[in-house]
């Protein structure tokens, strides 16, 4: 029998990263990052680029597990089991661990084959839950009202921040538990922007999201908890009001402050 | 030491605005300063003069607001930044306070001026000096961000209260023994009240200080923290 107050921990924790070290080549990329994801909220990873939170990222959904030469250590855990031990499908990791990225990248199909797409490939046939998958989808994503009536339209007729709603709406479709942003509002305008937040909002009640932005304000707007990394090391981690009020580091106050040496 | 803010400007006008707090905070200072001054010398013009004083104080508070504002709307300061600002914004309403009391002082003293003392004033000097000495460290301990002397001005605002009640306890046994005395003695009662009132806001200030250093709240706790 578990530890009552390991089980707590464990039910408060939807992502567990211990000890995550990663390298590309003889390049650190990550050094020894330990970090608990909490389920239904917000975590922002900031830091400049080149300080390793888009590999963490990625990390997450096992994104990194393609790129030549690269080298993962440690332990990344699902609710407690680990997404890198053996016998792990990463098409079917990747389905529960959804992702955004920043450029809306939208096939080049009808508004309703994108969000159908994953659905399909996960071997959805059944038109009448293919078509409910796809309307649920667009409402999440808070798409739906605006292209209700064209769902044969092709999705390249978009603006830029309906493609990435619709981006967030077929990953989505496919039903995930966690969903990975990186920068996903940096290619958009301050409505779209906007849009993106406050959808990003309502996503938790139902997702679990982590979020890589450059934009601190966003950070601040968005999350509930933040992380700064700096130099492939975690820095600090809390909830985003504490960090962006009264940060227990000093590297910390200085990156959000606007002091970057 | 903190690293420079990347962005030069931004740097100077918070830079601006520390300023702006120290003086307007070296100019109430001095008001208190007069304002007894003119009490216990009973001089109208010096009584006068501090009064005018008031409008410069005012318009440090105005100024050190729409620049408070301007940094909060145009840089979204964060951390120790953003701390500096709703210090600074909240310090100078203490200050501005402070500014009115001294005017409160001034024109009792114009009042007191042709009337006969009912006392020496020794304990009104006294209590003005603590105000004066409390206010003076919780600036000082904003300029320096030292939680240690802005710890031992929240301290001291007992002593200043203490006194305010023995002067209470004296001034209403003159005013028992002869009803004559009741309208010099409640502006001398009015004038100890306002000296208490700039010990607490000095404690306020400093308080303030301790936010904005730590990032801790110690307002409104039972007992004053030895150490944080």
């Amino acid at each position: 029998m578990k530890n009552v107050a390991v089980a707590e921990a464990e039910s408060l924790t939807k992502i567990g990263v211990r000890n995550l070290t990663v390298y590309y080549g003889a390049k650190l990329a990550l050094e020894s990052i330990s970090m608990d994801v909490p389920p239904n909220q917000v975590t922002a990873l900031i830091g400049p680029s080149g300080c390793g939170k888009s590999t963490f990222l990625r990390c997450l959904n096992r994104m990194n597990d393609q790129v030549p030469g690269v080298k993962i250590r440690g332990h990344v855990m699902l609710d407690g089991e680990p997404i890198y031990g053996p016998g792990v499908d990463a098409v079917d990791l990747r389905r529960r661990v959804g992702m955004v990225f920043q450029k809306s990248n939208p096939f080049p199909k009808s508004i309703f084959d994108n969000v159908a797409f994953g659905p399909r490939v996960h071997g959805q046939r059944d038109p009448v839950r293919l078509r409910e998958l796809v309307e649920r989808s667009l409402k999440h994503a808070a798409l739906w009202e605006e292209v209700q009536d064209r769902l044969d339209a092709s999705a390249l007729d978009l603006s830029g921040g309906q493609q990435q709603r619709l981006c967030i709406a077929r990953a989505l479709a496919v039903e995930p538990e966690v969903l990975l942003m990186d920068e996903p509002a940096s290619a958009l305008d301050p409505i779209a922007t906007a849009k993106i937040e406050e959808l990003i909002h309502e996503l938790k009640t139902h997702y679990t999201i982590v979020i890589v932005t450059h934009n601190m304000q966003q950070a601040a707007r968005v999350s509930d908890l933040t992380a700064y990394f700096y130099l492939g090391r975690l820095i600090e981690h809390g909830p985003t009001e504490q960090i962006f009020t009264s940060p227990a580091r000093q590297e910390t106050e200085d990156y959000i402050t606007g002091r970057f040496g | 030491m903190t690293p420079l803010h990347t962005d030069r400007s931004y740097e100077q006008q918070l830079g601006h605005l520390r300023t702006a707090v120290l003086e307007m905070g070296g100019l109430v200072e001095e008001q208190i300063g007069q304002a007894i001054k003119a009490l216990v010398e009973r001089d109208h013009a010096l009584a006068r003069a501090t009064i005018e004083r008031d409008h410069t104080v005012n318009r440090f508070d105005v100024e050190i607001d729409s620049l408070s504002l301007k940094l909060l709307a145009l840089h979204q300061p964060a951390a120790r930044d953003l701390r500096l600002i709703t210090t600074a914004l909240k310090i100078t309403t203490d200050l501005e306070r402070i500014g009115d009391m001294a005017t409160h002082i001034a024109e009792r003293a114009v009042e007191l001026a042709d009337e006969l003392p009912i006392k020496p004033y020794i304990d009104i000097p006294r209590m003005a000096d603590l105000a004066r000495q409390m206010l003076h460290r919780s600036l000082d301990a904003f300029v320096r961000e030292d939680t240690e002397l802005a710890l031992s001005v929240c301290a001291s605002d007992d002593a200043i209260d203490h006194l305010h009640e023995q002067l209470f306890r004296e001034l209403v046994s003159f005013m028992v023994e002869d009803p004559k005395t009741v309208s010099r003695a409640m502006r001398l009662l009015f004038v100890s009240k306002y000296l208490e009132r700039v010990g607490d806001h000095a404690t306020n200030i400093a308080e303030m200080v301790i936010f904005m250093v730590k990032g801790r709240q110690i307002r409104h706790l039972d007992k004053v923290p030895r150490e944080l």
